[in-house]
């Protein structure tokens, strides 16, 4: 074949095929499917473009055996990436396999063998199935060998299948049947040059169409001399491809290229397929002989994989699939490893994990995932008898692998995700107790308690089904339950995991499980003895950060807003006289010096941002994280350095000032402009107010309120995308948490310049960093989106005021969120009984009252508002 | 009008301008705050049908026709040119988990049809410069065809593709007595299940049953542009285009932002009409959809300008005011062009793949 020939020519590959290959038709009629599957895998990694299915073995149920090995194929990602032939001379096995294949298919074949009406029917039937179909020159006399022949049965089923039954021209295959040269017969030695010329006159007067043929037959006279028939199926392909052949069943490791074949040999053959003289048959049984040792180049398979490390190679046949290696590469990790059990929890979980990031950001998909998972069962399965022995000899109890409940929670029928978490799980040695779709509550609880689970796993897709497992989860601390308990399903998230069902159950550890793939790192980090207390704390210390975040809390009795509003802080304005700012408006302010802004960095959020959970700088020596969290350290001092030295960051800040006074809830400013605040409606003890922001401001009279925003500037994000490029993402993660640490601790030192020379107030503080960290000055910043202010588009009239995208390039998303995102925005108050508070939850008649203050309706405020909601905004009555 | 001049005139209307269908019915259901007494009425008696029926919302074509009727109308009345049948999960395998006999999953899908029929032909005579159409609403199955239901046994399904034919065969049949004027396969998440859905069609209509225009939609459920089967987008495509439809997109599972480029994938190779009704953005963190009517229409109607589309509506999350902003902002637009048929065998995996002839 020639380079230019194959761009327009289809392989099929033949290896799947019982009637071709003994080793396949072995395989399947001993039921080795696994192994039947990789030849399919096989073929396809040599180059197959569409792979050819067959069964037709007079000793098995055909039909079953496509149905089982078409199924078992949709499974495989790299192999069912391309098209089906289905190929079979029964009705019934071709129909099995139509029922099997998602994407459109080849039907191998039709023909008119039993005459026109069962021709059409069949046609209409592949037609119905969406798939293409060969038409295997045939019909009520006899399968076609002339060339005559063969173009007069094609003209005329193309005439039917077009006219009559509607088949589209271009997914008809013509078969014009290859039939074997060189056999000793006389009549035999023009077959090869009568396909050649009808497949010509065929692709001329059925436009459109298409024409194909099960090359191995040509050199059916030679079996057993491999390089020979290689040599005539070459040269077969390259005369027959000009001619109109434009598919063919081939194995498609083994074909030569034409300019590759030896001379001698090739002359001979080409004698042979042309019919180009008497002796041509004679001749090449003369060298053929000569050939017949010579082994074809064997078609490898690419392995350089298997060099790297064995850590390397078990990740790689997690994410690919592949279980031929992975008992000799666990058995060699096991060696390696302390324990068995080390195995798994090391470089199998870390394997998975990959193939969890790969799949959450859309590079794998969820059958290569149901894959890993199998790949991951294998393993462990290999390791089992060695973990049961180390159990014998060092009389431990069982660690056997535990009991997962799973259940689509009441209301709620969707459980394709909980039935995939659910087989990841099994594969990982799990027991599934499995209580299917719409499971009540107590049905989940009860069964739990008698069949003593060691988790239960809660599934839901629908958004009322969030509160269905918030009904659970309360029940299970009624009960007092200890399992346990995951989240999982598409609108679950940890966030409303941590705000919502967290606090409803005390008594349990509850995790929200983002993917499959992550359940079973999951499972096995809780049901580990050494590993789920850190996990659990953990995890119970991301959901804290989380809910204080958002302010949440399960839902509590709250005052009517003019009730709230009459428990206002009422401060004494006749015995205060507001300081005023030494200058009204906006002002901007650059070039800074970063190691003076270092001092003002507060490490401990730094920490949390890498997960690392610990105060700075005790974190350092922690128990757990210490390690990490010093290596860390390390490498941060390091990039700090270079950072300050070579000025990284050009920081820029923007402050303001206005005159204002307090209307209610809201502050008017001098320029017409209006901050809404909100006001605190939990039912407290007589001695604390009831705050909003405005409780700060003087209604009357002079007084002012502050304003600014603070960035580290934009170079932090291109530094970060020059390392992501590099490959470094660890550099490029620690400059983005560097420079939210800037922009943090500018906001810090703007703030003691406002106190002490711009707004001036308190000139003579002088404090510590560590003090100032703990806010221990006269005055505060709250921010829009935090929990003194938690309704994020006022952000809007403090950017407008300040000017700021004109001034520092600070911008607002749609959904108001800083751009550069290591910015830092908020209000600035200087009465020294001004403190941070959080608005917590509050009612529907604060919110009415909102709207009408922003010129909402109701139903948008209850969306900005939606994470303060003392009520459900979608319940009824 | 009879149906024949209706279909006429829906293929007519598609020439002119850009179709709008209607929004999600979970979310305004969902606002109703039924009971389970509305859900079961006098029919569905707890004795006969144990267990939970709330959440059956199709099963209020039969409790709750009020409600039904209601929604058609808040839907033509934001503009809509099509509403569909309340139908989404009325086929005898879905309505198993509610254990619903196939009698009355027959009468929801036929009383369904009636509903949307009447509601839109009144509309049509009220306004008929602008007819109203209904497309009967054919979900997916909670069982698929290519996914394995066992990992330790990658062949096994949980259900045959005799099972989903019989299933799609018996609501088509029963949709279509009711009056819809088009089918919508819609929310595909296996391609062989609306392949079995795609049969039943065609082997009924070669019985003699009407002949209905068929819109097929599929979801495209992450970032990794895939259908849950695997398949990608033109892929997907290859697999349906024999059923000659009358449209092909996608809804669900993705917002505006995140589906545009799959349908603009899909404009480039459909040589019929390309419908999108994403979902009001992505559900919050609490689960809720929380994209403002002015956002997606924003969106989508950037779609109708640039020429990718010729059918805009929305799925989970959208409200009557999304339809109604959509509708606004695609006035006038002109719908886009379906590319020319191109004569290629064009086969598919997971993957196309093309053979020139």
């Amino acid at each position: 074949m020639t380079a230019a020939a194959s761009q327009t020519f289809v392989n099929v590959g033949e290896r799947t095929n019982v009637t071709g290959s003994a080793r396949f038709r072995k395989m399947i009629t001993e039921g080795r499917y696994a192994d039947a599957v990789e030849v399919a895998r096989q073929q396809v990694e040599n180059g197959a473009q569409v792979i050819d299915v067959n069964m037709d073995e007079g000793m098995l149920d055909g039909a079953e055996a496509m149905r089982t090995f078409l199924n078992l194929i949709a499974a495989e990602p790299d192999i069912a990436r391309v098209p089906v032939m289905i190929d079979s001379s029964k009705w019934d096995v071709i129909k099995a396999g139509l029922k099997c294949v998602q994407g459109k298919a080849i039907v191998n074949s039709i023909s008119m063998k039993e005459g026109e009406e069962q021709f059409r029917k069949q046609a209409r039937e592949c037609l119905a199935f969406g798939a293409a179909v060969v038409v295997m020159a045939f019909d009520e006399t006899g399968q076609a060998d002339t060339k005559a022949r063969k173009v007069e049965i094609c003209q005329r089923a193309f005439r039917i299948l077009t006219e009559e039954v509607g088949f589209p021209a271009e997914d008809i295959i013509f078969d014009p049947n290859i039939f074997a040269v060189a056999t000793g017969i006389e009549e035999h030695n023009n077959y090869a040059v009568d396909f050649i010329e009808a497949a010509k006159v065929i692709r001329e007067t059925c436009p459109g169409c298409h024409i194909s043929g099960g090359l191995s037959n040509v050199s059916f006279s030679f079996r057993g001399n491999e390089p020979v028939r290689r040599a005539m199926h070459s040269v077969f392909l390259y005369y027959a491809i000009p001619a109109g052949l434009d598919m063919a069943i081939v194995n498609a490791g083994q074909l030569d290229i034409y300019d590759d074949i030896e001379p001698e040999l090739r002359e001979r053959v080409e004698d042979v397929i042309l019919n180009r003289r008497d002796d041509a048959t004679e001749r090449l049984i003369e060298i053929a002989e000569g050939f017949k040792g010579q082994k074809g180049k064997a078609q490898e398979k690419d392995l350089s994989w298997r060099e790297a490390p064995v850590e390397k190679r078990l990740e790689h046949a997690l994410v690919h699939g592949i279980t031929e290696f992975i008992n000799d590469d666990t058995e060699e990790a096991r060696l390696k490893a302390d324990r068995p059990l080390h195995v798994i929890e090391g470089p199998l979980m870390d394997g998975m994990n990959v193939v969890g990031d790969l799949f959450g950001s859309g590079k794998m998909f969820l059958p290569q995932v149901v894959k890993s998972a199998r790949v991951m069962k294998q393993a462990v399965a290999w390791l089992e008898p060695y973990m049961e022995e180390e159990k014998q000899r060092l009389g431990t109890v069982d660690v056997s692998n535990g009991k997962v409940l799973m259940a689509t929670v009441k209301g709620d029928v969707h459980d394709i995700g909980k039935n995939i978490v659910g087989v990841v799980l099994a594969c990982n040695g799990y027991e599934i107790l499995d209580l299917g779709v719409m499971v009540p509550a107590e049905t989940i609880l009860d069964t739990a308690a008698n069949e003593s689970v060691d988790i239960i796993g809660l599934s839901g897709l629908i958004t009322p089904s969030l509160d269905e497992m918030v009904y659970v989860a309360s029940e299970m601390e009624r009960r007092g339950m200890k399992q346990p308990l995951l989240i999982g399903g598409a609108t679950t998230s940890p966030a409303h995991t941590a705000v919502k069902i967290e606090p409803a159950i005390r008594c349990a550890p509850v995790v929200h499980v983002a993917d499959a793939s992550r359940a079973v790192g999951v499972v096995s980090s809780l049901l580990s003895e050494d590993e789920k207390d850190n996990f659990v704390t953990q995890t119970k210390a991301r959901y804290e950060r989380m809910r204080e975040s958002r302010a949440g809390g399960p839902p509590k009795p709250r005052l009517p807003l003019a009730e709230a509003r009459e428990a206002r802080l009422k401060l004494d304005w006749d015995a205060y006289s507001p300081p005023k700012p030494t200058y009204e408006g906006v002002k901007t302010f650059k070039d800074f010096d970063l190691a003076t802004l270092a001092r003002y960095i507060d490490w401990t959020p730094y920490f949390s941002a890498w997960d690392l959970a610990g105060k700075y700088p005790q974190i350092l020596k922690d128990e757990i994280v210490g390690e990490a969290a010093s290596s860390l350290w390390r490498d941060t001092q390091a990039m700090m350095q270079v950072l300050i030295g070579e000025s990284w960051f050009q920081p820029k800040a923007v402050v303001g000032f206005w005159r204002a006074n307090s209307d209610g809830d809201d502050i008017r400013l001098g320029t017409g402009d209006v901050f809404h605040t909100l006001r605190q409606q939990m039912v407290k003890d007589n001695t604390r107010a009831n705050f909003a922001l405005s409780d700060f401001i003087a209604p009357e009279g002079d007084d002012w309120i502050g304003g600014f925003c603070v960035t580290s500037g934009l170079q932090a994000e291109e530094i970060a995308e020059e390392f992501k490029t590099k490959g470094d993402d660890y550099s490029s993660i620690m400059v983005k948490a560097l420079a939210d640490r800037f922009a943090e601790a500018l906001a810090e030192y703007m703030h003691e310049r406002a106190r002490k020379e711009l707004w001036a107030y308190a000139p003579e503080e002088d404090l510590s960093c560590e003090e100032l960290i703990a806010e221990k000055y006269r005055g505060i910043r709250p921010a829009p989106g935090y929990p003194s202010q938690p309704e994020h588009t006022e952000k809007e009239t403090l950017f407008k005021l300040l000017d700021v995208e004109n001034r520092i390039g600070v911008s607002l998303t749609s959904s108001f969120a800083m751009t550069p995102a290591a910015s830092v925005s908020g209000m600035y108050f200087a009465h020294p009984d001004s403190v941070y508070f959080a608005v917590g939850r509050i009612e529907k008649d604060q919110v009415e009252d909102y709207a009408r203050r922003k010129g909402w309706d109701t139903r948008k405020a209850e969306r900005w508002l939606a994470p303060i909601l003392n009520y459900d905004p979608f319940a009824v009555g | 009008m009879n149906r024949q001049e209706r279909i006429a005139a829906l293929k007519a209307a598609a020439k002119e301008r850009i179709l709008i269908l209607d929004g999600s019915w979970g979310v305004m259901i969902q606002r109703r705050g039924l009971e389970e007494a509305d859900y079961r009425a006098d029919r569905f008696g707890e004795d006969k049908y144990p267990g939970q029926m709330k959440g059956n919302n199709d099963i209020l074509c039969i409790t709750r026709p009020d409600i039904v009727t209601d929604l058609h109308d808040a839907y033509y009345g934001a503009g809509a040119d099509i509403s569909e049948t309340n139908t989404f999960s009325a086929t005898v395998i879905a309505q198993d988990d509610y254990k619903l006999d196939p009698q009355s999953v027959w009468d929801i899908n036929l009383e369904g049809a009636k509903l949307g029929r009447a509601a839109a032909d009144a509309w049509t005579a009220k306004e008929p410069h602008k007819p109203r159409f209904l497309a009967g609403s054919i979900g997916p199955l909670n069982k698929m065809l290519s996914m394995s239901s066992d990992v330790n046994d990658p062949g096994a399904r949980s259900v045959t593709f005799d099972e989903v034919y019989d299933a799609y065969r018996h609501q088509i049949r029963a949709l279509n007595e009711g009056g819809v004027d088009l089918y919508l396969i819609e929310t595909i998440t296996d391609t062989l299940n609306c392949k079995a859905c795609i049969k039943a069609i065609m082997d009924l209509e070669e019985e003699g049953m009407d002949k209905l225009p068929i819109w097929i939609s599929g979801t495209i459920t992450d970032r990794s542009g895939r259908t849950l089967s695997g398949q990608t987008v033109e892929a997907f495509w290859n697999s349906v285009r024999h059923a000659k439809p009358f449209a092909i997109g996608f809804n669900c599972a993705l917002g505006a932002d995140l589906m545009r480029p799959h349908i603009a994938a899909l404009s480039r190779v459909a040589d019929t009409l390309v419908a999108a009704y994403p979902n009001a953005g992505l559900p919050n963190e609490m689960g809720q959809y929380d994209e403002e009517p002015e956002e997606t229409s924003g969106s989508v109607g950037g779609w109708a300008k640039d020429g990718l589309v010729n059918i805009l509506g929305g799925c989970c999350g959208t409200t009557p005011e999304h339809i109604a902003a959509i509708a606004k902002a695609v006035e006038g637009v002109k719908p886009r062009t379906p590319v020319p048929s191109k004569h290629t065998m064009r086969l598919a995996g997971l993957e196309p793949f093309e053979v020139a002839s």
